[in-house]
């Protein structure tokens, strides 16, 4: 491993947690399926008004995805933490950072990129037309993975604490509220005719500010929680 | 070099828990007075609003808090970034002792506030840009002092909090500006202050003595419990004089 580059080591663990994945399928269906349910739930609370669902559609998706992405959170340090392959990867020599992000984007292309290819037909369901729901995959494209770095924070600092479940809610939570408003408000202003390019263009700025600062938090929660 | 006094040697806990002691009574006097003559002025000598009323006098609490949330978590942040940097056990002990003032602030923000709008507005909640990103550091106030309970090891509590205090602190502005591209209802000029020379001058002279003595009482109640966090954390209360009289008296027993 020594002699590796770190691209290697980024495609290195993408490839082992994807592995990972694919032989617990459950892991990565719970999640997908937590969304479907989520959403199914608003209409049946709120009214099947075809009207209302149109206004609330946004919303209700976005606030479903930022939940699912919520619960796999535990399973991006936990079980690494648990067996001690996180403390090798301190050890090796590629910077802490890099592979927090390679971690991250295990993270996204599991719990993350479901999401965004089962939204247009989620959107459906709220009567969202052809335009919205483009504009709601592109938001979904660019702000899942945001929510995966920030959260990945949140999961390191609370590796190994008691309560550690409920606890990452509440730190990564407001976190999220940009990315929320930001995401909701493409997909609501594109269907007002407007048009969504103001808000994905700071979606986009949002996930390249959180690639650029994200790791470093990261890998020092990760530090610290190793120490 | 010999007549210089050495401020370092303040950043040690046993050296700053006396010099705190003696601090505390300063910072509170003063902050009584200030506070005292602030309310004085806000409640009896500024004008009435001819458009609110008597309920605008609420902005001499109101807007002094929430000035403070937003400074002391600035301030909780750099204390923060200077133990991560500097691995000084001080600067941890100053964060956590800044952090329930600061959310005690931000609360005390949002319920004047409420109470100021339910008689203006006609409700006690408005989504606005300011009021939410006021609940939000509120929230964020929350996890710092979450993370930290539920941590056991102190040295481990003190750093995850660090981390996310700094995070929170990168975050606020893009709350800020999120929120209020996304509701823009709230007016700035609400608390109106263009109805006449005099009356702007004895109002917003109220509203800096409140602003002050706020941050004189932050100071000493911050002072106040960074002793009590060293006594718990270090559990050998020799440093204060009076305890160390009490430990020798029952030693002699």
């Amino acid at each position: 491993m020594s002699g590796a580059s770190m691209w290697e080591a980024i495609g290195g663990i993408v490839r082992r947690d994807l592995l990972l994945a694919m032989r617990r399928r459950s892991d990565a269906a719970m999640s997908v399926f937590f969304l479907v349910i989520v959403v199914s739930l608003f209409p049946l609370g709120v009214g099947p008004e075809p009207a209302v669902l149109r206004t609330i559609g946004p919303g209700v998706l976005w606030v479903a995805a930022l939940l699912a992405c919520l619960l796999s959170l535990g399973r991006v340090f936990t079980a690494d933490y648990l067996d001690g392959v996180l403390e090798q990867m301190v050890l090796i020599p590629q910077p802490l950072a890099v592979l927090v992000v390679a971690k991250v984007l295990g993270h996204w292309l599991i719990s993350g990129l479901p999401v965004v290819l089962l939204s247009p037909l989620l959107g459906l369901q709220f009567g969202l037309s052809g335009e919205s729901l483009g504009v709601l995959v592109m938001s979904l494209l660019l702000g899942t993975p945001t929510l995966s770095m920030i959260g990945a924070i949140g999961a390191a600092l609370v590796l190994g604490v008691r309560g550690s479940g409920l606890l990452v809610a509440l730190l990564v939570l407001p976190l999220y509220v940009p990315i929320l408003i930001f995401g909701a408000g493409a997909v609501t202003s594109s269907m007002a005719g407007i048009g969504g390019e103001a808000n994905l263009s700071l979606l986009g700025a949002c996930l390249v500010l959180s690639l650029f600062l994200a790791p470093w938090a990261t890998a020092a929660a990760v530090r610290i929680a190793l120490e | 070099m010999s007549t210089d006094i050495n401020w370092l040697k303040y950043s040690s806990p046993q050296a700053f828990y006396p010099l705190a002691g003696s601090l505390i009574p300063w910072f509170a006097c003063m902050a009584v007075a200030l506070m005292g003559v602030g309310l004085y002025i806000g409640f009896f000598i500024a004008p009435t609003d001819f458009q609110q009323g008597e309920a605008y006098r609420i902005i001499f609490v109101h807007v002094p808090a929430a000035w403070m949330s937003m400074f002391l978590y600035v301030v909780m942040a750099v204390w923060a970034g200077i133990g991560m940097g500097l691995n000084a056990r001080l600067s941890f002990m100053m964060a956590q002792a800044i952090a329930p003032t600061g959310a005690m602030f931000t609360f005390l923000a949002l319920l004047t506030g409420a109470m100021w709008g339910k008689p203006t507005w006609g409700a006690w909640w408005v989504w606005d840009a300011r009021l939410t990103s006021e609940l939000i550091l509120l929230f964020q106030y929350a996890g710092v002092m979450l993370l930290r309970t539920s941590i056991d090891d102190v040295r481990r509590a003190d750093r995850a909090s660090a981390v996310f205090a700094l995070v929170g602190v990168v975050n606020v502005p893009i709350i800020y500006f999120s929120v209020q591209w996304w509701n823009t209802l709230h007016q700035g000029a609400s608390v109106s202050m263009a109805a006449g020379s005099k009356m702007v001058s004895t109002m917003l002279t109220a509203m800096l003595l409140m602003t002050l003595a706020f941050w004189l009482y932050s100071i000493a109640v911050i002072l106040a419990r960074v002793r009590c966090v060293m006594v718990e954390r270090e559990s050998l209360p020799l440093w204060d004089e009076k305890a160390a009289v009490i430990q020798e008296t029952v030693g002699a027993r």
